[in-house]
């Protein structure tokens, strides 16, 4: 902080120092040297000087910044297509900065080297044909590698999720996120209804559907590490979208149209919290379209598990039925005997036909680990 | 009197005009209700400037947030009242802040202060017209624009806020009043406010195209024309054909608030009851809005790098190079800027297919813009070149595009924008190409144009003390925020503190040098306020051509009266960049200058043009005859 405000004092005292001698100069001048030429005031060569100035302290502030931002940068990516990714944007990044300096330095030194000098005659230079052919096919071939390498990166991500990966709801609402998951018998989530939400069954799980009764509700995400995981993504308010930035995923939530995300998460918790040496460390599900008050602290915490402690922590979680059996009198009759098996015996009797009732339950919260 | 002049050259007109016409107009349609372009224009730049500090302002409050969270701010309490919460900025009124911000400072200063302001004044000047089109449309669409100014400020002071939902306004936050405050009248008011602006706009574009195909004066073909001729045009064809789509969007929208239609809703449960809305689509507002948004980067864009092409030109004694390629990258620009706008929704949940398409679609512009870039430098190459106020800060316009631009090719490519997507990265990526790069060209434009404009020149020392701070002061602004988003922070945050790794701990220095390093920025800008407006009064008096031009601006009065020319209006017969031209004893050879005047330094080709002359002298009884109907 106190280099940055001191970098900043530098900068701008060096500015002011310019600007009192130029204005000193030029004072000198209109007191009447009589060599002085009338098209330019004193100013014009310390103005010139000044881009050169500007080039030098630029380029040196430039690099500084980045080298002390740089350690605090996201690691490298927590996910495989993360990697790609990671790996496109800095060469990519190469290229434009190299690009940057390149056009910056002719700009700032073009304007130092040619600056007005008496009976100095510009050149007249209106066209040239061969030239602009030049830099309009170079840019042209650097622009077509990016895209196609990046179209390759963005069709591997985009495309269909394998058969085999673990399918996880993350739902969107002001200001939180509701996780559910397919549960530990069919592995496939039951159907859904925003009409069915209320205080209990705030995801508006439809028990007509028996793949629902072995679905559990999480409010923070678990995922196995190196397993494709396809994140289907609900909003019930407004837009939101999921961020984990570790792992490099962002897809908006859009309520009345459900989006997804696959991808696979390559670096457990754990091995992050080495990797960064802080034991407290735990990603973070954000949110990054603005969707409120709450926006900014929108976020549930995040844990990559190894694939048998996710194992582990899923078979310890208890369906949403288990922990409301209320939610019985929601199952039509013919499905009745299936869903018995995940209520308890002591459970009330199924007649019960008020889902309010169970407004004190506590919603389904479970955590293997800490 | 003036009026009288303009129809001096029409004996038959006198028998039928209207009694007002032979006096000098009184103060009401002098100043205020005027139809004079200049007038207009000069309305259209003092709202714009108004403007800008406001917008300026409410995002050093945001910034004092950002930078100073712990901040206590009860100081800002007479102002901003019951938005200040236990000494702390009211985090929806932070987003109310973000959003006014950026509706300002595109749509109010940068669309209309500039594009208002420029074309309105240097259309008529630069094509010798005596007015534009339509002088009555002209007036109308300034007084729209005041119409809107008035209604969006009022929304600044109502008891629920302005709207806070992002400049984009996407629903269903929007459409929702119980979905924040903001969504309530003040969104009532920004979508009332938008559809007189957007008319205003479209009064605007119709009188800018037409004036332009209809009124240049004799010679001055479309090749002749100044590059920010060109701009302007391109710039209203833009508007014309994208503002309308907005103009939808906000009815729609207008409708799900108002009416009880689903066109964006969907599925909603919302503050404990399920709302009853099926079948509408959140995506569609996006294409719709993001079909003008797009295009309005190239509408804010364009009338600057038109501008800087003729100061660059004026200032260094030089013809702009690559003249048609100019063109014709504005042209592809114009054109590709309307099959590129869902590359701002590539992690929308869009087919990804549309996705890849637009990829390709947008990196393709990034060509034209390359081009446009190299060209302003090799301009600069073996030039003699002056630094007025105006040039220094056409210079920084380019240094500035090229800064944002480059990262557009990043955040253009859909892999990469995944995780980059609505960080501080794209923040820091449209300010530079688009923000700060086009309030540039406003500056250089104001210092250019100021003599035409008010008759008097401003201070250049103060101009020089204002271009380096807000050089130095941009740069130091927006260039950090790259840093901060490849650190993965997203951007309309109140706070960081819900980041992983305590990540707000890590950037909070950064974050105060550049909140440190807007209000050094904002503050500079009063040296400008106080030169202009000390100026308009007690400048110096300019000089008829101070800046040595070619265009046909500095061939009228000094103080310009109605109708622009005393007399006739000069025909052209040269395009305007014919600057150090070998041969000539002037290093400038304006464009009403015959090719038969300047035997010395024609090109071969040129002295063949002389044979037109006649032709185009011959035009003069009809170009008088368009006047006097």
């Amino acid at each position: 902080m106190t280099y940055l405000i001191g970098l900043l004092s530098v900068v701008f005292l060096v500015l002011a120092i310019m600007i009192v001698s130029k204005s000193i100069a030029l004072s000198k001048g209109i007191q009447g040297a009589d060599d002085s030429d009338a098209r330019v005031d004193g100013a014009n060569n310390g103005n010139a000087f000044g881009f050169l100035v500007f080039l030098v302290l630029g380029s040196i502030a430039a690099a500084w910044s980045f080298l002390h931002s740089q350690p605090d940068f996201l690691p490298i990516a927590a996910s495989e297509h993360g990697l790609k990714t990671d790996q496109m944007f800095w060469i990519s990044m190469g290229i434009v900065t190299a690009a940057f300096f390149l056009t910056n330095t002719l700009l700032f030194v073009f304007a130092f080297l040619y600056r007005y000098k008496k009976n100095n005659v510009a050149t007249f230079y209106p066209v040239n044909h061969k030239l602009e052919i030049i830099w309009t096919i170079i840019p042209a071939i650097v622009m077509a590698v990016l895209v196609f390498t990046g179209w390759r990166i963005w069709r591997d991500i985009t495309k269909q999720a394998p058969e085999n990966a673990v399918v996880i709801e993350v739902t969107g609402h002001q200001f939180g996120w509701y996780v559910r998951y397919a549960g530990n018998d069919d592995n496939k989530l039951g159907n859904q209804n925003y009409k069915l939400i209320d205080d209990t069954n705030q995801i508006g799980i439809d028990f007509t559907d028996e793949s629902s009764f072995d679905d559990f509700t999480a409010n923070e995400l678990h995922l196995p590490k190196g397993v494709p995981v396809l994140l289907k993504i609900k909003a019930q308010d407004v837009l939101h979208s999921v961020y984990l930035p570790y792992q490099r995923v962002k897809m908006d939530a859009v309520p009345g149209m459900p989006t997804k995300f696959w991808f696979v998460a390559n670096k457990s918790t754990d091995e992050m919290r080495a990797e960064l040496g802080k034991s407290d460390f735990n990603y973070k599900l954000n949110c990054t379209e603005i969707c409120g008050r709450g926006h900014f602290g929108m976020a549930i915490t995040v844990f990559v598990d190894e694939p048998e402690d996710y194992k582990a922590w899923v078979a310890q979680q208890k369906p949403f039925l288990t922990q409301n059996p209320d939610y019985l009198a929601k199952v039509p009759e013919k499905l009745k005997g299936k869903a018995q098996k995940y209520v308890p015996a002591e459970a009330p009797a199924a007649e019960s036909d008020s889902t309010q009732a169970a407004a004190g339950a506590a919603p389904a919260t479970a955590s293997l680990r800490r | 009197m003036a009026t009288a002049t303009l129809h001096a050259n029409d004996a038959h007109a006198h028998g039928h005009d209207h009694e007002h016409e032979h006096h000098e107009p009184g103060f009401i349609r002098k100043y205020i209700f005027s139809e004079d372009h200049k007038t207009i224009a000069k309305q259209y730049l003092i709202t714009g400037i108004i403007w800008a500090f406001f917008g300026g302002a409410l995002s050093i409050i945001f910034r004092l947030q950002l930078g100073f969270p712990n901040m206590n701010l009860d100081w800002l309490k007479p102002v901003l009242g019951e938005w200040i919460v236990e000494g702390k900025l009211e985090k929806e009124f932070y987003l109310a802040l973000v959003t006014m911000h950026g509706t300002i400072m595109v749509f109010f200063v940068l669309t209309a202060g500039l594009s208002g302001t420029f074309s309105n004044f240097l259309i008529p000047l630069q094509i010798g017209a005596r007015d534009m089109a339509s002088g009555f449309l002209n007036m109308l669409s300034y007084w729209f624009f005041f119409l809107s100014s008035v209604i969006m400020f009022a929304s600044l002071f109502i008891e629920t806020g302005p709207a806070s939902g992002g400049w984009v306004i996407y629903p269903p936050l929007s459409a929702l009043p119980q979905a924040m405050p903001g969504s309530g009248l003040g969104m009532t008011m920004w979508l009332t406010s938008m559809t007189f602006f957007i008319v205003s706009q479209l009064l605007g574009g119709v009188n800018y195209i037409t004036t332009v195909i209809n009124l240049r004066t004799r010679g001055m073909s479309f090749t002749k024309m100044p590059l920010t001729i060109w701009a302007f045009f391109f710039t209203a064809v833009l508007g014309l054909l994208s503002f309308p789509v907005l103009l939808s969007a906000a009815l729609l929208l207008i409708f799900d608030r108002s009416f009880g239609t689903s066109f964006y809703l969907s599925e909603i449960y919302i503050g404990g009851e399920a709302l009853p809305n099926v079948g509408g689509s959140a995506i569609l507002y996006q294409h719709l809005f993001w079909f003008l948004g797009h295009p309005e980067v190239y509408i804010v864009l364009l009338p600057a790098l038109g501008i800087t092409s003729e100061v660059i030109a004026t200032n260094a004694r030089k013809p702009i190079f690559g003249y048609r390629a100019m063109i014709g990258s504005m042209m592809g620009i114009t054109v590709l800027a309307f099959i590129v706008w869902a590359h701002h929704m590539f992690v929308t949940g869009m087919n990804p297919f549309l996705g890849s398409v637009f990829m390709f679609l947008t990196l393709i512009i990034a060509v034209p813009s390359a081009v446009k870039a190299f060209n302003y430098i090799t301009t600069l190459w073996k030039g003699n070149i002056i630094f007025t106020p105006g040039m220094l800060f056409s210079i920084g316009l380019v240094s500035l595009f090229i800064s944002g631009g480059v990262t557009g090719i990043i955040l253009g490519n859909s892999a990469l924008d995944i995780n980059l997507h609505d960080t501080y990265f794209v923040v820091a990526h449209f300010h530079l190409v688009m923000g700060a790069a086009s309030f540039f060209g406003l500056l250089a434009g104001v210092y250019h144009w100021f003599p035409k404009l008010f008759g008097r020149m401003m201070n250049n020392t103060l101009g020089y003390i204002h271009f380096w701070l807000t050089f130095a002061g941009v740069y130091c602004v927006f260039f950090p925020m790259h840093y901060i988003g490849i650190a993965g922070f997203p951007r309309r945050y109140y706070s960081f503190t819900a980041l992983a790794n305590n990540a707000q701990d890590t950037f909070a220095d950064m974050n105060a040098f550049i909140s440190i390093a807007a209000i050094l920025t904002f503050a500079s800008q009063a040296i400008f306020a106080f030169n202009f407006f000390y100026s308009i009064f007690k400048g110096k008096k300019a000089t008829q051509n101070p800046w040595n031009s070619n265009t046909l601006e500095w061939t009228t009065p000094i103080i310009v009266g109605h109708g622009n020319w005393e007399g006739e209006i000069p025909a052209v017969y040269r395009w305007p960049y014919d600057y150090s031209k070998p041969g000539s004893a002037s290093d400038f050879i304006p464009q009403n200058v015959p090719f038969s005047a300047t035997p010395e330094s024609n090109l071969p080709e040129e002295n063949e043009e002389i044979a037109n002359e006649k032709e185009i002298e011959g035009l003069l009884a009809v170009q008088n005859d368009v006047y006097n109907h």
